[in-house]
């Protein structure tokens, strides 16, 4: 067992946060081990061969050797027992990847260029997934535009999310804390950038923020555009850089009485800055950078706001004057 | 001149000279070579590229390039490589140099046929380096739907130079099971050919049979782009699953295109180097025919996390456990094809040894990546990206290194300077491992592939394997030093250097035009070493 406790040490795994993630590094660490004896024979046979049978004259006589049936049927049947058996084991993982629980919490996920959104049965959705510690989570996902795939490494499960269709997973998170979330099927320019965090946090915890959430949705929900724009040109602490009720500059440049106005831009020169404009610098801030200011300066909120709140935030734009 | 010089002066590289002469040439030897210049240059290429890719990579964050261009670095790299590089490199350079001459033949069956395709190859090379100056194609090598239909790049000028290529493919496939039926030598039993064309063989078949199939995929996924056909696109009521079942249909099979050549010439080196009889002469031949066969059939390996079926996978992981058989039997009967051998160390021989061992760690990280349910976890990760350089690089293009070090002095009649040889074996096998041993771990930390930038927790790694890159370049660069130093000044080398017992080495080096003066008459096998 203390070998296999260090195949499984060494073995770089994340965290298990799951006993899934358990079962799957078990499997892991015992083909660790088989593969190390498999490689110590053919690499290390290989290695003794070389050594022991160099060749000493230039007239060296070799044994002719051209089969042993024996020793063939031994080195053929013995690996597929191996082989079968692995498949075995990972196909008793996968099934109970693929066994989704029963009341299970449902969430879905909607995949995008280059965004996660998760939308919760009541009615709200998040950038991030926070879920109670301890319960099978089940995701419901489908992707707006191309193919994307759901990897969370600490949970070792992965599904690809695609137009047109729903694919799910589950999952029961076991262990507290935060958790990587990558696309891992290549989709466009900002494939690295499509992360997102699942928050596991204790029961009480996630009860307190759904009820929050659920509050500020209603409350969002019924505010007009410009309103819920100012909201969140607050929340996003957007006015520490950007002025809105005179020309001063801060950081960035003034936002007042800006829309519909021209801006001299590096190397393209005079563009109107008009809806296009805000939303490409709000998701992709270095691409028309005003002349004079400084590029690499303002975040991309490109994941951290959905449709609705970046036309709030245009809307909110438009209307100071 | 041609009066004058006297008979074993001639050969196939001076019987006739000029550029046309080349150009026009029926001489599968000569195609050979044609095919070496061009490959050559596509490998330099995709290798910059490779180096680039490592580069960015260096750090997380924006280093060299914007995402796109990493994204279309990273396409180009590996579309090179694949359709450009590994698949026409062993059978189109080396196979068309030497299964001719192993068999005791004059050339292949069709010698019109084989010139055509090298010049499909150019005309799909040709293409594809177009797209470069047009839009550049950000999709990756799999042109994955939807966002290959929606991508901007010159998806449909690449997809059509693949097919091109796809089809030169089939044409030397053809060409070769036809020849290897026809113009076998006499007393040249099926039995009594080298292993090297068993492999060319084999991967001939594959060619023949699965090309067909990505050439119908690409030709849906132009239609799709170009009239609007929904196929793929789930807005046009496609599936985008359904391309990468097409897909993978082809591009499983192409993997064995790509392996299988290089387990013949590690097999005809082996058994030169330690002056010894292949161990498991049949076992290894039909191992290669079963490994053709069980590959149509594990496409679906690729697609465990795509929403296929969950008992498709099932299958498909069962079914891929049957191809580690055959290939851990090949394993063995080279390892005890050196069991009381007279072994030497000569560079293709390094090479052969560096195969054995880099193909043992991608062949058991391969099962691994076959176990379904820990394929879950590494599926699209780095783990992926390290085992099939393992068994792409370290197998494949060791095994071309190898062999051709190993036919140089036939090819050219020239010797090459040894200790370069093995100075660049030393770099590539060192490099190849500091670079593509850390993305095992990188994969099994969860880093996924394709990404432009990652988080900082691997960034160590990640320095590791660009170092590597570079080593790699350099021990490639000395490889052509020592090429260019062999062809430009090499001493000449006699008909048969490494005392080898394959059929090439009767003749003079390079061998005359019409390969053998008198046919040949076989009465052995071809590894008689007693």
């Amino acid at each position: 067992m203390t070998w296999f406790n260090f195949a499984h040490a060494s073995s770089f795994m994340p965290t298990e946060a799951t006993n899934i993630a358990q079962q799957v590094d078990s499997l892991y660490g015992f083909l660790l081990i088989a593969s190390g004896i498999a490689c110590a024979i053919l690499i290390g046979g290989m290695i003794y061969f070389a050594y022991k049978y160099k060749r000493r004259t230039s007239n060296d006589k070799t044994a002719y050797i051209s089969h042993n049936t024996a020793l063939e049927f031994l080195w053929s049947f013995i690996p597929l027992v191996i082989f079968l058996g692995v498949f075995g084991w990972g196909w008793h993982i996968y099934s109970q990847m693929r066994a989704f629980p029963p009341n299970a919490l449902e969430v879905e996920v909607l995949g995008m260029q280059w965004n996660w959104e998760f939308q919760y049965k009541s009615g709200f959705s998040s950038d991030t997934l926070m879920v109670p510690v301890n319960r099978d989570i089940k995701l419901v996902m489908t992707s707006k535009d191309v193919l994307h795939s759901f990897y969370v490494p600490s949970f070792r499960i992965k599904q690809d999310v695609i137009p047109g269709r729903y694919t799910a997973i589950w999952f029961k998170a076991e262990k507290l804390g935060e958790f990587h979330v990558f696309c891992t099927e290549f989709c466009g320019t900002s494939h690295s950038g499509m992360l997102s965090t699942i928050k596991v946090v204790p029961q009480g915890e996630f009860d307190r923020w759904m009820e929050e959430k659920a509050k500020e949705h209603s409350e969002e929900g019924s505010l007009p555009l410009a309103q819920l724009g100012e909201k969140l040109f607050k929340g996003k602490a957007c006015a520490s850089c950007h002025s809105t009720e005179d020309a001063t500059i801060k950081v960035g440049p003034s936002l007042f009485q800006k829309f519909g106005a021209n801006e001299n831009i590096e190397e393209i020169g005079s563009v109107v800055i008009n809806e296009d404009y805000l939303k490409e610098s709000i998701l992709n801030p270095n691409a028309k950078v005003v002349k004079g200011f400084p590029k690499n300066v303002m975040p991309s909120f490109q994941g951290q706001l959905n449709d609705k709140q970046i036309s709030a935030l245009i809307e909110y734009i438009k209307g100071m004057k | 001149m041609a009066a004058s010089a006297s008979h074993s002066d001639k050969n196939y590289l001076n019987e006739s000279s000029g550029i046309w002469s080349w150009l026009t040439t029926l001489d599968h030897k000569r195609i050979g070579i044609m095919y070496f210049i061009s490959v050559l240059t596509f490998f330099l290429v995709g290798g910059i590229f490779a180096l680039l890719i490592r580069l960015e990579l260096f750090s997380p964050g924006k280093g060299l390039f914007t995402p796109d261009q990493y994204n279309q670095v990273m396409t180009y790299h590996g579309a090179i490589m694949v359709f450009m590089v590994i698949i026409p490199g062993i059978p189109a350079i080396l196979g068309n140099f030497f299964l001719p001459l192993q068999i005791g033949a004059k050339d292949v069956a069709f010698p019109r046929l084989n010139l055509a395709s090298w010049y499909l190859l150019m005309l799909g090379a040709s293409m594809a380096v177009a797209t470069m100056f047009l839009n550049k194609v950000d999709t990756g090598w799999t042109f994955y739907t939807p966002y290959s239909i929606r991508s901007s790049g010159s998806v449909v000028l690449m997809v059509i130079a693949a097919f091109i290529m796809g089809m030169s493919s089939v044409l030397t496939g053809l060409n070769f099971i036809v020849t290897v039926h026809k113009l076998r030598a006499p007393g040249m039993t099926m039995f009594r050919i080298p292993l090297f064309v068993w492999a060319l063989y084999s991967t001939a078949i594959l060619q023949v049979l699965a090309t067909p199939v990505l050439g119908i995929t690409l030709l849906l996924l132009v239609a799709e782009r170009v009239l609007g056909v929904g196929i793929f696109d789930p807005k046009m009521g496609g599936d985008p699953v359904l391309f990468q079942h097409f897909f993978w249909f082809y591009s499983h099979p192409a993997v064995y295109i790509m392996i299988l050549p290089a387990m013949g010439v590690i097999s005809e080196i082996l058994t030169t180097f330690s002056r010894k009889t292949i161990f498991g002469y049949t076992a290894i031949a039909f191992s290669s025919l079963g490994i053709a066969a069980v590959s149509f059939f594990v496409w679906g390996h690729h697609m465990f996390v795509s929403g296929q079926s969950e008992i498709a996978g099932i299958l498909f992981s069962f079914l891929t456990m049957l191809v580690g058989v055959p290939t851990a039997i090949k394993m063995f009967n080279w390892l005890a094809t050196l069991y009381k051998g007279s072994i030497q160390f000569q560079s293709p021989m390094l090479f052969a040894l560096g195969f054995l061992f880099l193909f043992a760690i991608g062949g058991v990280t391969g099962i691994m990546l076959a176990t379904i349910g820990l394929d879950v976890h590494f599926h699209d990760t780095y783990f992926v990206v390290a085992h099939f350089h393992y068994v792409m690089v370290g197998g494949t293009l060791m095994a071309i290194m190898g062999g051709f070090y190993y036919w140089f002095p036939k090819m050219f009649g020239k010797m090459y300077s040894e200790a370069a040889a093995r100075m660049s074996f030393v770099f590539i096998f060192i490099g190849f491992n500091v670079t593509f041993f850390p993305q095992f771990i990188l994969g099994s930390m969860g880093m996924p592939r394709r990404y432009f930038d990652y988080i900082p927790a691997y960034t160590q790694l990640n320095r590791i394997s660009t170092v590597g890159s570079w080593m790699i370049a350099v021990g490639f660069l000395i490889g052509l030093y020592t090429i260019i130093k062999g062809l430009r000044s090499g001493a000449p080398a006699p008909a048969n250097p490494w005392g080898s017992k394959t059929l090439e080495w009767t003749v003079t080096s390079p061998p005359p035009h019409h390969n053998f003066d008198v046919e040949p008459i076989v009465t052995a096998g071809p590894y008689e070493y007693r």
